[in-house]
């Protein structure tokens, strides 16, 4: 579904990613995890353009993004992003964050759309909440609002950075059930995380990265129970 | 006290009453509001597209607009409407009140665009991001998600710049136009009283001002109701 081949990407002097390769096959939920400044959310950037490669190449389905860069937003319709700062439009209502995006972009009719907004928010534990504005909602109501607003545009990959390092620690579960929930409905994702529990319990595969490669990928059981790496094993020995 | 109230009756008397001198104050007010509100509907279209252009990579629009705003702000606004009215204008058709309106506007449209830019910059950076992760094209993300938040930063300092522009009009008696304050000068010339007609003008640019002032307010609270 996604593969990347021999990603690098600079800012300025600095090189961030050194060359990464991967592939993400369909239904496969795969956890990135790393020591901060290892490229892990730059990686992920990438994968939807949000980061411009310096060099490289990625394919969605065949498509490749490096080619189509001028196809760019229809590519992007299908592919999901949430943030770690949420990043919802505060200016509109939760209802009205939703749906921008299926009326605007898809045409779908505005009854259509709230219709399936209602059936995402109920899915996410907030069906009450349509009318409410951002700012009235906790971080972890508002990160699952944000869920729903990229799964309104019926992505077939989600990627998800950081989605929880911005929460209080007592709004993390609410958001790791419904990417739980998400997983077992066979949704693609890639989840650049430090929740070490999550990873182990949900990921297909684990990513870890550091200073901007992918030092080691596995299975968690490989990852968690027997890493191969002195990088792997000294980086887990400092979050677990 | 008997002869302040003749004094006051007749200073009423020759700078209102008399040859329906007044009329010349309702005109003036007239003309006046006519410019601020052609004015400020222009600079805010030249504001927006000389904030959008210098929001864009484009080198070549890029220098153009800097170059706009730099010549108007590096400018006297008096001497701006009268080169635009005798040398770029004067030689065309168009009343005088229009000339000064899209002088007006040329001068405002370089600070609205200021205005604009900095409000734009203001919008967090992941709502351009999240738009775009949507998959919304750049305009689109501008139109729907980031222009609409920026207003909201923009409004009070624009509001502030229709107050000016109310008050840099009064320079429009140079092409000959009666303003509001041109009116004021006129009586003062038939009736050699300055105080009573540029105190009763203070007076109307005050009042007007204070009403500009308070419907922007209540706009800005309206507009608070999503914070």
């Amino acid at each position: 579904m996604i593969k990347v081949i021999d990603l690098h990407k600079s800012f300025g002097d600095l090189e961030v990613l050194k060359g990464v390769t991967t592939n993400i096959a369909k239904q496969e939920v795969v956890c990135v995890i790393g020591p901060s400044g290892s490229g892990k959310s730059t990686f992920l950037r990438c994968l939807n353009l949000l980061e411009e490669p310096t060099s490289g190449e990625i394919f969605i389905d065949g498509i490749s993004l490096m080619e189509h860069r001028k196809n760019i937003n229809k590519l992007r319709q299908r592919m999901g992003m949430v943030f770690q700062q949420f990043n919802l439009f505060p200016h509109m209502t939760v209802m009205d964050n939703i749906t921008l995006g299926p009326i605007k972009l898809k045409k779908m009719p505005k009854e259509q759309a709230e219709e399936k907004a209602m059936e995402l928010l109920r899915k996410v534990g907030l069906p009450d909440k349509s009318n409410e504005y951002p700012s009235r909602l906790s971080g972890g109501q508002k990160q699952r609002v944000a869920i729903a607003r990229a799964l309104a545009m019926d992505p077939e990959i989600m990627l998800f950075d950081e989605p929880t390092s911005a929460l209080d620690p007592e709004m993390v579960g609410e958001v790791l059930n419904v990417m739980k929930q998400l997983a077992e409905e066979g949704m693609t994702m890639v989840v650049v995380t430090h929740e070490m529990g999550f990873a182990r319990e949900v990921a297909d595969r684990i990513l870890f990265m550091d200073d901007g490669v992918i030092a080691e990928e596995g299975t968690p059981e490989q990852i968690f129970s027997n890493p191969k790496k002195e990088r792997t094993k000294s980086f887990l020995s400092k979050v677990l | 006290m008997e002869s302040f109230f003749k004094l006051l009756s007749d200073a009423i008397y020759y700078n209102l009453i008399r040859e329906q001198r007044y009329m010349l104050f309702v005109n003036g007010l007239g003309i006046s509001l006519q410019l601020t509100f052609f004015a400020a509907i222009l600079g805010v279209i030249i504001g927006l597209i000389v904030a959008l252009i210098k929001l864009t990579n484009i080198k070549f629009l890029n220098r153009i607009a800097s170059l706009y705003v730099d010549v108007i702000r590096g400018t006297p606004a008096v001497v701006q409407l009268v080169l635009i009215y005798y040398a770029i204008l004067g030689s065309s058709n168009l009343p005088k009140i229009a000339v000064a309106s899209i002088a007006f506007g040329i001068n405002s449209g370089a600070y609205v665009s200021e205005l604009i830019r900095a409000g734009i910059l203001a919008v967090d950076k992941g709502q351009m991001e999240a738009a775009r992760s949507l998959g919304f094209s750049y305009a689109s993300s501008m139109r729907y998600i980031i222009i609409p938040q920026a207003i909201k930063n923009i409004l009070p300092a624009l509001a502030n710049e229709f107050i000016v522009l109310l008050k840099e009009t009064a320079i429009a008696g140079y092409i000959a136009l009666d303003d509001l304050t041109r009116a004021g000068n006129i009586v003062r010339g038939r009736t050699f009283d300055a105080y009573t007609p540029f105190i009763l003008v203070a007076i109307i640019y005050l009042y007007i001002t204070t009403i500009l002032t308070w419907l922007m307010n209540n706009m800005e609270r309206r507009m608070r109701q999503s914070d």
